[in-house]
């Protein structure tokens, strides 16, 4: 093939759900434009380029390559190691790269467990001669192969280097613009690009930042499911006793579920100068209780805080909704998820 | 012996590989569609709340997140026994018909439409959107981007977000609509219906026109016998948001017509060792391999699936084109109903069908008197046991089963999502095509397209690049021989000039 010059790009999927490219489709009618200024050097979703080829590349040769999806399988493992040596700048793109998304949920459980609620132990299942998927599969006619289901959900810079992270779940679309349109300025009239390991097409502070829901002195007694009340359309859902990540979240999505009445449950990460984000959440969320008073026994002070701290469903399954790959807690113990 | 590998995606998406054997005359002995993916969903989402799951169900899939939204949501309806208002169901239903829309076309134009458009062998290199729009005019491109533009625009408006909507409660909605949206999405519901009817008179005169192409459709290299299934209403006619699951057979005869939580009286699902995708089939019939015919449990859940297990479509335009697309094909009426269609790739202009009957259900929705009552979210008591919910998604019959401890916290969830019905016959139809093809060992590049179409008007969604703009997966055909060597690549891929 011939260069002709243009800045090449690449996008992928790892173990995703295919939204990613669906936001990317969402910048509608800018996509024309993508496709004048890039070349596209792979990318599944809109051009046929194969692995193949990408092996056929020099390194280097891919200028941008946009990776969404986690590390779930062996196979994940090896496209991000070959794109990474193929790429001169690396984003993860969207929140299963960037920090393992809803999947990485996986990391609360085993691999054992999954296969046996999937395979052995549900309402629909007819296995009984207890067949699971193997790596290698002796048919008459010869071998079939499957690539290893892995114990553990990664995010990509848990398996290669990352040059930058583009968050979000998926990412929304006046983002992912903004960004093409400063990848393109750097490669078209020399501007600069942001600093090696940014979070970009995000803002840095809270979500709440943006949020246009009205905010007063927080003083909460209890927590509701969303489903227990029915919030106030104007006042800020955490004050209102409903689990609202956008304390702990980065800004950049224009906070469009609280907006709609539903809690943020936190698809853009941590903000600025926060490492883990359910610890955040969990603090902030201390923080802003208001349960017993000074004068009470210790012993019934701290059974108005349990009560409050178990009106709270799933706290870890919530608070590391979209970031357990990142978090301090990385996953349980193999073996402790099987229960 | 010979061996084909197909690999569309296992070393570049991930999502599917065919691998196809010959027998010493070089003709196909067995094919098998692997799916090499699991995420895992139905046991990772136990211990989380219940009414969580519409948010994190949609992450199966991205391309389809608002199906998987709303039969969560629907499942919660059951699971905390709270019938949802008429305004409820109007608004949901609204949505989802938008959603379809948007879902439909994109399959027709960037994925279907480009093997009839361009034609099944054409080159390769210009069988895509971009192919389609220079034949048959970039104005139509430009409609193609505004209809899935509005349509996005009606997701976020009404589900909170333009992927991965938010909106979905138990018995309500998260959100009602106000009457300034009500206005702007009648008009985008009056855009639809005649984007529908103008993407059907682009189907006759491209492809119904062409007897070329009319013959490939009834071909019998495309053509399979087996059960239908499709969610009908009390009439038995077509509907994506709710109703019973009807089955009928081969021969057009109802088999049965059940509850949706009564499916696993009727549906099992078999493991085999080279795929982490199960293979569903009919427990009424039973499993006998991977056969046509009567006595087979395979069933499809497709457009044209949906088509022939209903007696007709609700709106009036879209049963004028459903009788249209019945008597075209040359199917009789008997009882009221015509004989299904078994042409598989028939299931393209069915999809045209579907599209128009969300256009007009959509508009018939927003029109609805009640469809501004902002009472969309009710507060709910009752103490969840167990629900299960279901719709058909653009692929399939979509069913959610979620059991729970006294607080709502998940301890049991089943899930048998749209294509996943599909991954028998899509295996069928692969190795149909291949046998029609395949002979005496001479590989025919022609058999990497016909391939692709045989799998493609199922709209498969293991496969997301089958979602998406060229409308081809890169596949190639590798041939070993016994002992595993290469000994010939065929790809459809042309490299760049």
């Amino acid at each position: 093939m011939t260069d002709n010059g243009k800045p090449k790009l690449a996008m992928y999927w790892a173990s995703s759900c295919g939204g990613c490219e669906i936001s990317v489709l969402n910048i509608h009618e800018n996509i024309l434009t993508v496709d004048e200024v890039f070349d596209i050097a792979f990318f599944p979703c809109i051009a046929d380029f194969k692995v193949k080829d990408v092996e056929s590349y020099p390194d280097g040769y891919i200028d941008v390559c946009l990776f969404n999806g986690a590390i779930r399988n062996s196979e994940n493992e090896e496209m991000a190691h070959l794109l990474r040596r193929k790429s001169k700048v690396l984003v993860a793109y969207g929140s299963c790269a960037y920090e393992g998304c809803i999947p990485a949920l996986s990391n609360l459980t085993t691999k054992q467990a999954t296969f046996n609620k999937v395979y052995f132990d549900n309402p629909s299942i007819d296995n009984p001669d207890k067949v699971l998927p193997q790596m290698v599969t002796e048919v008459p006619e010869g071998d079939l192969t499957l690539p290893n289901f892995y114990h553990t959900v990664k995010s990509l810079d848990q398996v290669v280097d990352v040059d930058y992270y583009l968050p979000g779940c998926p990412p929304e679309p006046p983002q992912i613009w903004a960004v093409l349109q400063v990848v393109v300025g750097a490669l078209t009239e020399g501007k600069p690009l942001p600093p090696a390991g940014a979070i970009i097409g995000a803002g840095t502070t809270a979500l709440c930042d943006e949020c246009t829901r009205e905010k007063k002195e927080k003083a909460i007694k209890r927590f509701y499911r969303p489903y227990e009340i029915q919030p106030d359309p104007d006042q800020c859902l955490l004050e209102q006793g409903i689990i609202c990540m956008g304390i702990a979240t980065r800004s950049g999505c224009g906070a469009l579920c609280p907006t709609v009445g539903m809690g943020c449950r936190g698809c853009y990460g941590p903000p600025d100068g926060v490492e883990d984000q359910g610890a955040k959440m969990l603090s902030a969320i201390a923080s802003v209780m208001d349960v017993g008073h000074e004068s009470m026994e210790e012993d019934d002070l701290e059974e108005v805080i349990q009560e409050a701290m178990d009106s709270i469903a799933d706290p870890i399954g919530t608070f590391y909704r979209f970031s357990m790959s990142h978090s301090i807690l990385k996953r349980v113990k193999n073996g402790k998820g099987d229960a | 012996m010979e061996r084909i590998t197909i690999d569309p995606i296992t070393r570049l998406e991930g999502h599917g590989k065919i691998e196809i054997f010959l027998n010493e005359e070089g003709n196909v002995k067995n094919a098998y569609l692997q799916i090499p993916e699991l995420r895992g969903f139905e046991q990772f989402s136990i211990g989380r709340p219940a009414e969580e799951m519409p948010r994190i169900t949609n992450r199966i899939c991205g391309v389809c997140p608002e199906a998987h939204h709303m039969a969560a949501t629907k499942a919660l309806d059951a699971l905390f026994d709270i019938e949802p208002s008429s305004v409820v169901k109007k608004l949901r239903e609204l949505f989802y018909s938008s959603f379809y829309v948007t879902d439909h076309t994109v399959h027709f134009y960037a994925l279907g439409g480009p093997d009839f458009v361009l034609g099944p062998d054409s080159d390769p290199a210009q069988r895509n959107i971009l192919g389609v729009i220079h034949k048959v005019g970039v104005d139509i491109g430009k409609q193609v981007i505004e209809c899935r533009k509005r349509n996005h625009e009606v997701i976020q408006m009404l589900g909170g977000r333009g992927v991965h909507p938010v909106a979905g409660l138990p018995g309500g909605w998260s959100k009602a609509m106000t009457p300034e949206e009500q206005k702007v999405i009648l008009e985008f519901a009056q855009q639809n219906v005649e984007f529908a009817l103008f993407s059907l008179k682009l189907f006759d005169d491209i492809v119904l026109a062409n007897q070329a192409y009319v013959d490939l459709i009834v071909s019998d290299a495309f053509t399979h016998q087996t059960y239908y299934m499709g969610m009908v209403d009390d009439q038995n006619q077509v509907n994506f948001y709710d109703g019973m699951i009807r089955v009928t057979g081969p021969n057009g005869k109802e088999l049965v017509k059940y509850h949706a939580k009564d499916y696993a009286d009727h549906i099992a699902e078999r493991v085999e060792p080279w795929s982490y995708l199960k293979f569903p089939y009919l427990k009424d019939v039973g499993w006998n391999g991977f056969v046509d015919g009567p006595d087979s449990g395979v069933y499809c859940a497709t457009p044209l699936s949906r088509l022939n297990a209903s007696d007709g479509m609700t709106t009036p335009q879209a049963q004028e084109h459903f009788e249209r697309f019945y008597e075209t094909l040359g199917s009789k009426k008997t009882n009221g109903r015509y004989a299904p269609v078994h042409h598989r790739l028939a299931t393209h202009w069915a999809r045209l069908v579907e599209l128009l009957y969300a256009a007009e259900r959509m508009l018939e929705l927003v029109q609805d008197p009640e469809i501004t009552d902002p009472n969309v979210r009710p507060v709910v008591t009752s103490t969840p046991t167990e629900g299960i919910g279901c719709v058909e998604a653009p692929r399939g019959t979509l069913t959610h089963h979620y059991k729970t401890d006294e607080n709502g916290i998940l301890t049991d969830v089943n899930l048998i999502v749209g294509t996943t019905n599909n991954n028998a016959p899509i295996a069928m139809s692969i190795k149909k095509a291949a046998e029609g093809l395949i002979k005496n060992g001479e590989v025919n590049q022609g058999l990497l397209n016909q391939v692709e179409m045989a799998f493609r008007n199922y709209d498969p969604c293991m496969s997301c690049a089958t979602h998406s703009l060229p409308g081809q997966m890169p596949l190639e055909i590798q041939i070993r021989d016994h002992a595993g060597n290469l000994v010939d690549t065929l790809s459809q891929y042309v490299d760049q000039p």
